[in-house]
């Protein structure tokens, strides 16, 4: 997806003066060009997203006045006043005064303070919330990541099989059921109508009053909460990629090199291992980058059917409230995440396929 | 997300393609789905559902509101249990289709179009356009669009299906763009390209008239799972709540379902499946559909 379009670049290589040679020389290599594609894409996605919450309507001190009018039933008046003693921010800054000092935080890796939660770094609502949806979607993607790819071999090795067949047919059915749908089936059907779990108990990340430690009842405390958005993840991409480790298995089981290992006679296992798993694998590592992306994207609508509090649900509460600066703060993890899974894969197919830093270095 | 599927979707064959099927392309498609058990299967559930959705609105009457009724289960009067308004549920399902239909074939049609005008001409003249383009559907890829969308459903006033197709068009093409451009970079070096260039057939008619109707059947592949995505975007907006609440369709009764507590009430239960159900199952339809359609067809591109 992300794989390195050689047009792109050569657009850009042109300069001549003594500044841009160095800049055709940093250029020219690579590595530091991915990097420097990727620091443009993140700016511009902060641009764009600044720019995108602050001209759409709404805004937090309007949501805070209407919550204030029907909460309370004060007046618009007070309700205005509450709202400014309240607000650090002022919606009449220019906006591009506004843009200024958010980039010029971000250069200190600064992501503002949450307008509206007063006074919280945006960077702790982040580092308080990614991690359990890292945890789990991690723990997610890698039980589903193993299981597809076995399943994948199983059934590229005996096709037409009763595994091949059985997997396929539940790999497309399961593929064809997006995340947040799986989510509400699971609690309506696991939780509520079987009781295999507590819905309610299974809420938030750890029970209140859980001290964290490294003990057991307080990790099995934490998978008891992170299971059913785990079992969801697994679910919906779990078949899915045993079929795409199918196709790509097949291909190299008729690839002469393995023939030609056969008949040197090496061991089935040494086969599998070394020669098939290996090199099917590879074409699925830009994958595996683009996919964890966009699972930690769409585990905005999972995390809010379990009421499991990571970073989705945090950004669901910050579109609620407007609060600009939490928006802006999440989306650019989310997206810079997406943009350095890109990145890797891309410097590691480098390494492993030389002819793609040759080809386009030259372009 | 709807991306990540898509992206996979391209890489994963349904099941072998039959090479033979491909040779009478263009003729006996439709007696071909028929013979093919998982296609034929998928177009009776797309056509029943779709046909329902579009013809029940006319024949059946609105659900009345009953509170005396409200949360009553299965019944020989109400076939699927009343919601907390005492509505029937079962007319709310045949009723509640439309909408959702409308705007998932509407944001599919518009985001095949954009993707097909933009990937056709991007190849066809390369140079700057070509690359700013790709630069563009770099940067809109990277952003999780399930966010992006959720984030444009809570700030825009969404109030008609209209805006809502226009919505989930505008957002979901990059993706689609790049195949069609990769398609049309290799096509356009065929001879008859050429041909139709030395005979001055103007730029416009050698894209669209020439090089576009060879990817029929890949972007009609396309399309319809490009009607799966919206679907389920639009299913999620409603999930969340960022979609307008006012009327009734599928995904109103989900979130009205799920906000009101239905899966904890027995009796309530199938107020909230049923349209997960209906929404699963047209989804489940339409990729079947597709799967069979890229057997059968096995575009031209494919194989070359």
């Amino acid at each position: 997806m992300a794989v390195a379009n050689p047009e792109v670049s050569g657009v850009r290589a042109p300069a001549t003066n003594g500044v841009g040679k160095a800049l055709v020389k940093v250029w020219r290599n690579y590595a530091l060009r991915r990097v420097l594609r990727a620091i443009f894409v993140i700016w511009v996605v902060a641009t764009a997203v600044f720019f995108l919450v602050r001209l759409l309507p709404g805004n937090p001190v309007q949501v805070y006045i209407n919550s204030q009018i029907a909460q309370y039933g004060v007046s618009y008046e007070d309700a205005a006043a509450s709202a400014r003693s309240y607000f650090s921010f002022d919606p009449t800054t220019p906006l591009i005064v506004q843009y200024l000092q958010y980039l010029l935080g971000l250069l200190h890796g600064d992501l503002g303070i949450s307008i509206a939660t007063r006074g919280v770094p945006v960077i702790d609502v982040i580092g308080r919330y990614l991690p359990w949806t890292l945890f789990s979607v991690g723990i997610g993607m890698i039980i589903s990541i193993v299981v597809g790819l076995l399943l994948g071999m199983v059934m590229a090795y005996r096709r037409g099989g009763v595994i091949d067949h059985g997997v396929t047919a539940v790999g497309s059915i399961l593929h064809a059921i997006p995340n947040y749908i799986m989510a509400i089936m699971i609690v309506v059907i696991l939780g509520a109508e079987l009781g295999i779990y507590d819905v309610g108990a299974a809420r938030g990340t750890i029970t209140s009053g859980v001290e964290p430690s490294f003990s057991l009842s307080f990790f099995s405390d934490v998978m008891y909460h992170a299971q059913m958005p785990i079992l969801t993840y697994v679910l919906t991409t779990a078949g899915t990629w045993a079929l795409v480790m199918k196709s790509s298995t097949t291909q190299v089981l008729e690839e002469d090199y393995v023939m030609v290992a056969r008949a040197r006679g090496l061991g089935d296992n040494r086969i599998r291992g070394a020669y098939v798993g290996r090199n099917a694998v590879l074409p699925l590592v830009a994958q595996i980058a683009t996919q964890a992306g966009f699972v930690v994207g769409g585990a905005i609508f999972v995390e809010q059917t379990f009421q499991y509090t990571g970073i989705g649900a945090s950004l669901y509460a910050a579109l609620q409230t407007r609060d600009y600066t939490v928006l802006q703060g999440i989306l650019l993890i989310l997206t810079a995440s997406v943009v350095f899974a890109n990145l890797i894969a891309d410097l590691i197919y480098s390494v492993l396929d030389p002819r793609i830093r040759v080809g386009e270095g030259e372009a | 997300m709807a991306d990540a599927i898509a992206a996979l979707g391209g890489t994963v064959p349904g099941a072998p393609a039959d090479a033979g099927a491909a040779r009478s392309r263009g003729q006996g498609v439709f007696a071909q789905l028929t013979r093919s058990p998982s296609g034929f299967a998928g177009l009776i559930l797309v056509v029943l559902i779709v046909g329902m959705s579009v013809l029940g609105p006319l024949v059946v009457s609105p659900p009345v509101s009953d509170v005396n009724l409200a949360w009553n289960g299965p019944s020989g009067a109400h076939w699927l249990g009343t919601n907390g308004s005492g509505q029937d549920v079962l007319k709310l399902i045949v009723r509640g289709g439309q909408v959702v239909i409308f705007v998932g074939f509407g944001a599919a049609a518009l985001t095949t179009v954009i993707a097909v005008a933009i990937g056709a001409l991007a190849a066809y003249f390369r140079g700057r356009f070509d690359a700013i383009m790709l630069q563009i559907t770099d940067i809109v890829m990277t952003v999780p669009q399930i966010v992006l969308l959720a984030v444009m459903g809570a700030f825009f006033q969404l109030d008609s299906p209209v805006a809502l197709a226009a919505l989930l068009g505008f957002l979901t093409w990059p993706v689609l763009m790049r195949s069609i451009r990769a398609q049309v970079l290799s096509l356009k070096e065929r001879e008859f390209v050429e041909a139709a260039r030395l005979l001055n057939l103007g730029t416009w008619r050698i894209v669209f008239v020439e090089i576009v109707p060879n990817m029929a059947s890949y972007i009609l592949i396309n399309f319809i799972i490009a009607v799966t995505n919206a679907i389920y975007a639009l299913a999620g907006l409603y999930l969340l709540g960022l979609a307008p609440m006012s009327g009734s369709n599928w995904g109103i009764m989900i979130n009205d379902a799920w906000t009101s507590g239905a899966m904890f009430n027995p009796l309530a239960v199938l107020y909230i499946l049923a349209p997960v159900a209906m929404i699963v199952l047209l989804n489940l339809g339409l990729i079947m559909l597709s799967r069979s359609l890229e057997e059968i067809i096995n575009p031209r591109l494919r194989d070359s």
